[in-house]
């Protein structure tokens, strides 16, 4: 019984692996100086990662990324807490139609907006800036972040707050000392997921780039130079530095980010 | 604490989210609309109200309707295999007694990278004369299909690689319905002289059916949303065989410059991904009222 389940448990391992060979093969051609993964035995080195940080726009773009998806996030995050609790706990008027408001933006595709707020953009010359792109990402992580935060806030049991009423706090004390610490693992979930989803977002940032200025690190990627052959091996370890961020992120916070996964989706 | 103070507070605690999104999403819906209506061609200053007439160009032009097949195609294939393949993965973790970090962790890899990184993967992984796939195919077979370059493997190209992308979110969303079925339901079954196939007929499939269907909702969106895995690999390419409506509506906006026409398509592409959603949403907001 011992060995059948170990088996079973290292065949699906393997298994596993082997869905991931399509990451494992980017990231030996990153390491191999030719670019061709047929060539790792004759050693690894570091010369393609070299050329990309020392000789490439990834470095400025890789720092505008972080930036900008950190910005859009916290922005998200400060405007999505206090309308989740109003949403979620108070008498609002409407609040059916805002719900279903929030919920079909969260739905809405980038390249139906993506118009509009370019003509915006470039009415304010916001164009080739990180407030445009971020206030477009805004588009998408507000929504989002409302509708998962509302979700955990409407998981607190009520009593909680009710007796920090029967206490004499506030309503505003009782969000800030109460609600505010139950729902931080949810914040940060919430956060986590925003974060993510503008790192890899290309369509909006694609449009409202110009230069390196406010490129991020996807439309670097996208536009990575060659001059007369493709450089392989440089566009893999520029896969690899545009990947770090969210991989690092997504396997250090897994607990939360499952969580965060599973809380719009499983509970109705 | 009165009522009318709970609700002053709730507007005072909406508004600034309220503001935001009136700005960034409310008005650029209204826009889309309003544009959709006028022929607009910024570089030559022209914008003229027309009416219905982008729609009317729309429903003539044979690469919009090149673009919704190619759309309805990719769809269906691509959220029809991660479903199937997704259940069985989740099968296969719940299996499993050990490892399961190691084994979450792997299948979160190709969920969080970001697209663009996915295309340029795969990109090399179908490079016709140095990538993985044909490297492969050489030690059983004669020839070097160009994966990305031939109208009929674009597509199935295409497909697996967003199936190989998304379907650990669908594992992942399974797993977890899984994990929350008490054992104890499964141990009925088999006293009854259920056998694992018949367990899983029975059980296990009526009980993942809402999950499933939230899955569906989302992948449905996403991959009628789609646009940075195809402009990565094929760019609609070759002869539009891979030109999904968000390719098309975009292409008409930003490369030929037509936002009036761009317009049309947007709004036809956000209807369709709205109307889903909607319809969804109704339908769960039914099955709640008679539960």
């Amino acid at each position: 019984m011992r060995t059948h389940s170990t088996v079973v448990d290292g065949l699906v391992l393997a298994g596993l692996a082997l869905y991931a060979t399509p990451v494992a093969w980017q990231l030996v051609t990153s390491l191999t100086p030719t670019g061709d993964p047929a060539d790792v035995m004759a050693g690894l080195s570091l010369v393609h990662y070299r050329a990309v940080l020392e000789a490439s726009p990834m470095p400025r773009a890789l720092a505008n990324s972080v930036g900008i998806a950190a910005a859009a996030t916290l922005l998200a995050a400060v405007l999505a807490a206090p309308a989740a609790y109003a949403l979620a706990r108070l008498p609002l008027p409407g609040r059916r139609l805002l719900l279903l408001g929030i919920v079909l933006s969260t739905a809405l595709p980038a390249v139906a907006t993506v118009a509009p707020l370019y003509l915006i953009v470039r009415a304010l010359g916001l164009r080739d800036t990180w407030l445009a792109v971020i206030l477009a990402d805004t588009s998408f992580a507000l929504p989002l972040s409302i509708w998962l935060v509302a979700g955990f806030i409407r998981d607190i049991p009520r009593e909680l707050e009710e007796a920090a009423a029967v206490d004499g706090a506030s309503r505003l004390a009782a969000l800030r000392h109460v609600v505010l610490p139950v729902v931080a693992p949810g914040l940060a979930a919430a956060a986590l997921l925003t974060f993510l989803f503008a790192w890899n977002e290309f369509l909006f940032a694609y449009t409202f780039t110009a230069t390196e200025a406010s490129r991020t690190a996807p439309v670097a990627l996208a536009l990575f130079p060659g001059v007369f052959e493709t450089p392989w091996g440089d566009i893999a370890a520029a896969s690899m530095l545009a990947s770090l961020p969210p991989v690092l992120l997504v396997l250090g916070l897994r607990r939360h980010l499952v969580r965060g996964l599973l809380a719009g989706a499983l509970k109705e | 604490m009165t009522a009318r103070g709970d609700r002053r507070l709730a507007w005072i605690l909406v508004a600034p989210a309220l503001g935001v999104l009136a700005v960034v999403t409310g008005y650029p819906v209204a826009r889309v609309l309003s544009l959709s209506l006028e022929r607009r061609v910024p570089i030559f200053g022209i914008a003229d109200f027309v009416g219905l007439a982008n729609y009317a160009f729309l429903l003539r032009d044979p690469a919009f309707w090149n673009a919704l097949r190619v759309t309805v195609l990719f769809t269906v294939t691509s959220v029809a295999l991660e479903l199937v393949l997704g259940v069985a993965a989740a099968v296969a973790l719940r299996a499993q007694r050990r490892w399961q970090g190691a084994s979450l962790s792997l299948l979160l890899l190709p969920w969080c990278l970001p697209g663009v990184v996915t295309g340029r993967i795969f990109e090399w992984i179908y490079h016709p004369s140095a990538g993985l796939v044909n490297r492969l195919i050489a030690f059983v077979a004669n020839g070097q299909p160009n994966w990305l370059g031939d109208p009929h493997l674009a597509l199935p190209a295409l497909i697996a690689a967003d199936v190989w992308r998304t379907t650990p979110f669908i594992a992942l969303l399974v797993y977890a319905r899984l994990a929350s079925v008490p054992p104890a339901v499964y141990e009925a079954a088999a006293v009854d002289g259920a056998g694992r196939v018949a367990s899983f007929w029975r059980i296990t499939l009526p009980l993942l059916f809402p999950v499933l269907l939230v899955a569906l909702l989302f992948r449905t969106l996403d991959a009628l949303r789609a646009f940075d895995l195809m402009f990565i690999l094929t760019g609609g390419g070759p002869a539009g065989v891979t030109e999904t409506l968000t390719l098309y509506a975009y292409r008409s906006l930003f490369q030929t410059l037509q936002l009036g026409f761009g317009a049309a398509s947007a709004v036809v592409v956000g209807t369709l991904v709205v109307a889903i959603a909607w319809g969804h949403l109704s339908a769960a907001e039914g099955r709640g009222a008679n539960a």
